[in-house]
């Protein structure tokens, strides 16, 4: 060591190492090899296994088990059967469960630090002042919501057994994240943590069976991606909750299809970081450090594509260009460390191959000049100018410390350039002005924006993504949301699925006598428009008659209808009063029309009694929603001090909602009306084998000051029009109401959009299961807008 | 080992000239944008990502007593008093804690900082050390006696012998904005400063918005400060590290548009040895190694010397260290 004189003279930091003591005796303690959580025991190491090794040295720090599927089945097993007396205890028994964990983690809080920076490579000044005490306020933060759960959630009760699958990048955090709401619901897990980062969700299991959590609530399975699809596929979860990339999210939507597995996914992105002329700069240059080369840039909500205004470019790089300069990167346990390992070689590669591609097409790269140690995987902090959105290194998410700047003219062009992407994660905004950072928060399309900050977490605040950022949300209230069902929904019981002619364009053997012909046509931008085949099909009243004809709409009626819906944008933005009004007006020309409507519905087979129901049950449905567009408002969650946290409910934008055949009047009104209610454009498919209930709403909907293309209205197969929505990747959410469930969830998969498909028939005239806030939540998604103020 | 190396200039770096100053250029300021959470989360971030141990740690610290102005400042400092506080000055460490640290002389402090009275005392018995003796002066603490008083406070202190001035700034014209009234003030001291090096006070917690401390920060440079310093001792909330990151990133600002360089000095509410730490690395970090040298950077204390001292017994003897054990100042 130099001496004091020396340093006198340079300077220099040194090194600060933080002690390993106590992890590597834990470790050599597991030598012979970790083997599974599995109801309540660690199982004897596997016969296949694998090394996980220290990212910033290479060496080899453990020996654990390869995940069968015996040993999902095993754990998936004893979840189950932990479930039954697990999901009964009180919310107060749970809660004290909870408690318990929370306090140990925070015993605990070093050693699990040292754990994860060795397994993981972040610098320990971010596992011990970030990952770990994030782990352990979530903890305590459910440990409330399982306290509460009764009085908050009343109706509810846990999904069941939880498939949960985490990345490598947080490792502890998102087993907290995952695991304490689900037990908090009153759920049992079965989790999978990442294949390079699995130790700290070992010692994880240790604390669950310290703390007498009882045997099989919590189940841990270690493995790769084989061990990963193993749970994703057994028969025995109820739910899958997944954080990772994109593209093994759309796997998981895919596989689950159809299995009536409640799914969230938390995926990919690629996060504006939007710098406006009236910005603190110096504020946002340390921004860009906490977003991108904080660890190692490995975080989907990475702010990687770096938006500054035009005049202040030039400054802001200077700044930006001389703050990445003064970073130190090295040994992740030193505690003078910025930034550390990446977690494996391969993601190295993937890195160097992006950035010689950035490079390649013209990129320019500046990058610090830190000297790297020779032994692990290293990348110096990188930045990319001279860059385009068409670039490559613009648009594909890194996963590395590279963030790619480019400029922007207007606060206009910045939201049009943020939005240019397939992703909707997260969005930062530097700017003192309140009107351009509340007004670039509200256009920007993503779950979480930070304004004048950026890479904030707390546990009360939801946490998700737009678009193919994946769907549910993590933390908080709408967290807990994604571990609960209505109690009603479990008696419910499958449709049974008749096999139905196709719907027929020729001429009906017999005809019900009227009085003037009518035909329905499709309803597309606030106009009746003729359907793209040309053919109409005969719809059969109760008595075997033909009673009317309907259009059969094909995929170019779809695209027609959501290319109308999606230029209705005005809508979204539409006061909620100005949405309540409408929804009123309906009901006030439907009930005009309600001895119309009460003979159509008989005409389909309704007794005159149903029939006047079904109207009347309609109307107040229609009151219902008109009542609550300006009041199923968002929350201002407490997170930090003198922060507002502001979780807005935004609408989807263009929904496709395909409606049950049972009901043919209500079901369309209680599916439709909370969409739009909440601001969403719909494209609804009424039930093909009852259409005229709906297409009878045109005359309602143009003289109620219905904005064109809000509603539109496209009649024909229910599945061949119901997959075309799926895919169509304009709409960015679903609901259907049939037995094609399978269809429509794997057909969703392309753009990921959120889906509510259901085959099995409730009871629409039921005020519990026809309405409530669950068609309110599932017509919204939710914004988390970070705001902190001080002067 | 009583050998000094001469304050102010470390042999590996060229002297800092003095700054000449600028006309008032509003246009360097008068928009700037400084976000307090921001701010606020920089700071709490500087002493979690930088650790130093060991050997480092106490040739930090070392450097923290060779930046420090031992200071009193209290009404019933006498020609005794000075006297003794100088002669920690000259003496900070116990000879056992110098040549256990393994240094080739007895480090010294910065200056010494006392009231324009006590100049002549303390110029006498430091007479012979080339610690300078920085003097207080412009009506400090409130800075609201009329100019001339003011000014001739300074050419009083500077005739008395005193090196370096620390005046302080008249709130009131950064509280009304009113940059040119401030200006000509601080030029106007600067010019009674003569040859004496000017540290400019700008009673940060009186100013309280960060806009205000980088606006009179600016101001003050423009009007010829040597150095920026946070605060008299006196105000209800002394020298943070928020307000230190916004007047140390001014200074670069500065430096950036003029080529100049600007010292810093916190003052005020720095007591222990982790403060010393703490605002190093906000000066390595945010201005590089330079400002690590007590031509660009000072500390203005009175007891953190204790500290220090302690912290370096119990590295030099690996035993924790009383109190009691250190000189009296």
């Amino acid at each position: 060591m130099p001496s004091v004189s020396d340093i006198l003279d340079t300077m220099d930091y040194g090194t600060a190492p933080e002690s390993s003591t106590h992890a590597v005796a834990w470790l050599n303690e597991h030598e012979a090899g970790f083997g599974h959580f599995i109801n309540g025991a660690f199982t004897k190491p596997g016969a296949k296994g694998f090394d996980v090794s220290n990212p910033a040295n290479g060496q080899k720090l453990a020996r654990i088990s390869l995940g069968t599927a015996a040993d999902i089945d095993a754990a998936v097993k004893a979840a189950r059967k932990a479930f039954g007396s697990w999901s009964k205890l009180s919310g107060h028994e749970r809660a004290k469960h909870l408690y318990a964990i929370a306090r140990i983690i925070q015993k605990r809080e070093r050693f699990l630090s040292v754990l994860e920076t060795m397994d993981n490579g972040k610098p320990i000044r971010e596992s011990r002042d970030i990952d770990i005490p994030l782990v352990a306020r979530h903890f305590y933060h459910h440990a409330g919501w399982a306290e509460l759960i009764a009085d908050e959630f009343p109706g509810h009760q846990p999904v069941g057994v939880c498939g949960q699958i985490i990345p490598w990048n947080f490792p502890l955090l998102m087993l907290a994240w995952k695991i304490a709401p689900a037990l908090a619901a009153g759920n049992t897990v079965v989790l999978k943590p990442a294949e390079f980062t699995p130790l700290t969700a070992l010692a994880f299991a240790e604390i669950c069976r310290e703390a007498g959590l009882p045997p099989g609530v919590v189940n841990i399975v270690t493995g790769d991606g084989a061990t990963g699809a193993a749970l994703v596929e057994h028969a025995g979860v109820d739910k899958i909750a997944f954080t990772g990339s994109t593209e093994v999210g759309r796997l998981i939507r895919k596989a689950t299809a159809g299995t009536g597995k409640k799914l969230s996914l938390e995926l990919g992105g690629k996060s504006p970081f939007i710098v406006h002329e009236d910005a603190d700069l110096d504020a946002a240059v340390e921004g860009v450090v906490d977003a991108i080369w904080f660890n190692q840039g490995q975080v989907c909500c990475a702010g990687s594509r770096i938006l500054v205004q035009e005049g202040i470019a030039p400054r802001f790089l200077t700044k930006l260009r001389r703050r990445m300069q003064s970073l130190r990167v090295g040994d992740p346990l030193d505690k003078s460390i910025d930034m550390g390992a990446i977690i494996d070689p391969v993601q190295l590669t993937r890195i160097t191959e992006l950035v010689e591609k950035g490079k390649q097409e013209g990129g320019t790269l500046l990058q610090a000049s830190c000297e790297l140690p020779t032994a692990g995987n290293w990348f110096a902090p990188a930045i990319f100018t001279d860059v385009e959105p068409s670039s490559t290194v613009m648009d594909v998410e890194i996963f590395g410390p590279v963030a790619a700047v480019m400029t922007f003219r207007t606060p206009e062009e910045a939201v049009q350039i943020a939005n240019h992407t397939r992703y909707g994660l997260a969005a930062t905004v530097w700017s003192e002005n309140i009107n351009v950072a509340l007004d670039t928060a509200a256009r920007v399309k993503a779950g979480v924006v930070w304004i004048n900050s950026t890479n904030l977490f707390d546990a009360a605040a939801g946490f998700g993504g737009y678009r193919e950022s994946g769907f549910g949300r993590e933390g908080g209230r709408e967290g807990m949301s994604e571990y609960l069902v209505p109690s009603w929904e479990a008696a419910l019981k499958p449709a049974v699925a008749a096999k139905a002619a196709p719907l027929s364009a020729l001429p009906p053997d017999s005809v019900e006598a009227s009085a003037i012909d009518r035909t329905a046509k499709l309803y597309i931008g606030g106009k009746q428009a003729r359907p793209d085949s040309g053919y109409s099909y005969s719809v059969y009243g109760a008595k075997g008659k033909a009673i009317g004809q309907a259009g059969l709409g094909n995929r170019k009626d779809i695209r027609n209808a959501v290319e109308a819906a999606a230029k209705a944008s005005g809508w979204s933005s539409a006061t909620a009063h100005n949405r309540a009004q409408v929804l009123y007006y309906i009901a006030e020309n439907l009930s005009a029309r309600a001895e119309e409507f009460t003979a159509r519905l008989r005409q389909m087979g309704a007794s005159a009694k149903e029939a006047k129901a079904e109207v009347e049950a309609s109307l107040a449905r229609i009151f219902w929603y008109a009542a609550q567009a300006d009041k199923y408002d968002g929350r201002v969650h407490n997170t930090k001090s003198r922060h507002v946290t502001l979780a807005m409910n935004e609408p989807w934008g263009v929904m496709g909602v395909v409606c049950p055949d049972e009901m043919p009047l209500l079901g369309f009104v209680s599916l439709v009306m909370p969409a739009i209610a909440m601001g969403n454009r719909v494209v609804a498919v009424p039930s093909p084998r009852a259409p005229l209930a709906a297409t009878d709403l045109y005359q309602v909907f143009d003289t109620s000051d219905v904005p064109g293309g809000v509603v539109n209205i496209v009649t024909g197969e229910r599945d061949e029009l119901a997959k075309t929505l799926a895919e169509h990747d304009e709409v960015a959410a679903l609901w259907y109401f049939g037995v094609g469930v399978k269809m429509v969830e794997a057909a969703s998969a392309g753009n990921l959009k959120a889906t509510w498909a259901s085959a099995k028939p409730r009871d629409w005239l039921s005020r519990t299961q026809g309405q409530g806030a669950e068609y309110l939540r599932r017509a919204v998604q939710v914004k988390n807008i970070w705001v902190p103020y001080g002067e | 080992m009583n050998e000094l190396r001469p304050v102010g200039a470390a042999s590996r770096f060229a002297p800092v000239a003095r700054n000449p100053g600028t006309p008032l250029t509003l246009d360097w300021f008068e928009d700037v944008q400084v976000n307090l959470s921001a701010a606020e989360r920089r700071a709490a971030s500087i002493p979690a990502r930088r650790s130093v141990k060991k050997n480092y740690q106490a040739a930090w610290l070392v450097k923290a007593l060779q930046c420090i102005d031992l200071t009193s400042l209290a009404g019933d400092d006498t020609p005794g008093r000075v006297q003794r506080l100088c002669a920690k000055a000259k003496r900070p460490l116990r000879e056992d804690i110098v040549k256990g640290l393994g240094l080739a002389a007895m480090p010294t402090v910065g200056a010494v900082c006392v009231y324009p009275a006590m100049v002549a005392p303390a110029v006498k018995a430091l007479e012979g050390s080339s610690i300078p003796v920085a003097s207080v002066a412009t009506g400090f603490p409130a800075g609201l006696t009329p100019l001339p008083q003011r000014l001739a406070e300074i050419r009083y202190a500077v005739e008395q012998g005193a090196h370096e001035i620390d005046i302080v700034i008249h709130r009131a014209q950064v509280l009304l904005q009113d940059w040119a009234a401030l200006y000509d003030e601080v030029a106007a001291m600067r010019e009674a400063c003569g040859e004496a090096h000017m540290k400019a006070i700008l009673a940060t917690g009186d100013l309280k918005t960060l806009r205000n401390v980088y606006k009179a920060s600016m101001v003050a440079m423009q009007a010829g400060a040597d150095f920026i310093k946070t605060s008299t001792g006196k105000e209800d909330v002394n020298a943070t590290l928020p307000v230190s990151l916004t007047m140390v990133r001014a200074l670069r600002d500065y430096g950036e548009l003029t080529g100049h360089q600007i010292g810093f000095k916190p003052a005020g509410g720095l007591k222990t040895a982790k403060d010393a730490m703490n605002w190093l690395i906000l000066m390595k970090e945010e201005l590089g190694r330079r400002w690590l040298e007590p031509d660009l950077f000072r500390i203005g204390a009175s007891s953190m010397l204790g500290d220090i001292e302690r912290q370096l017994e119990h590295h030099v003897t690996g035993r924790y260290a009383a109190s009691s054990h250190q000189p009296l100042a």
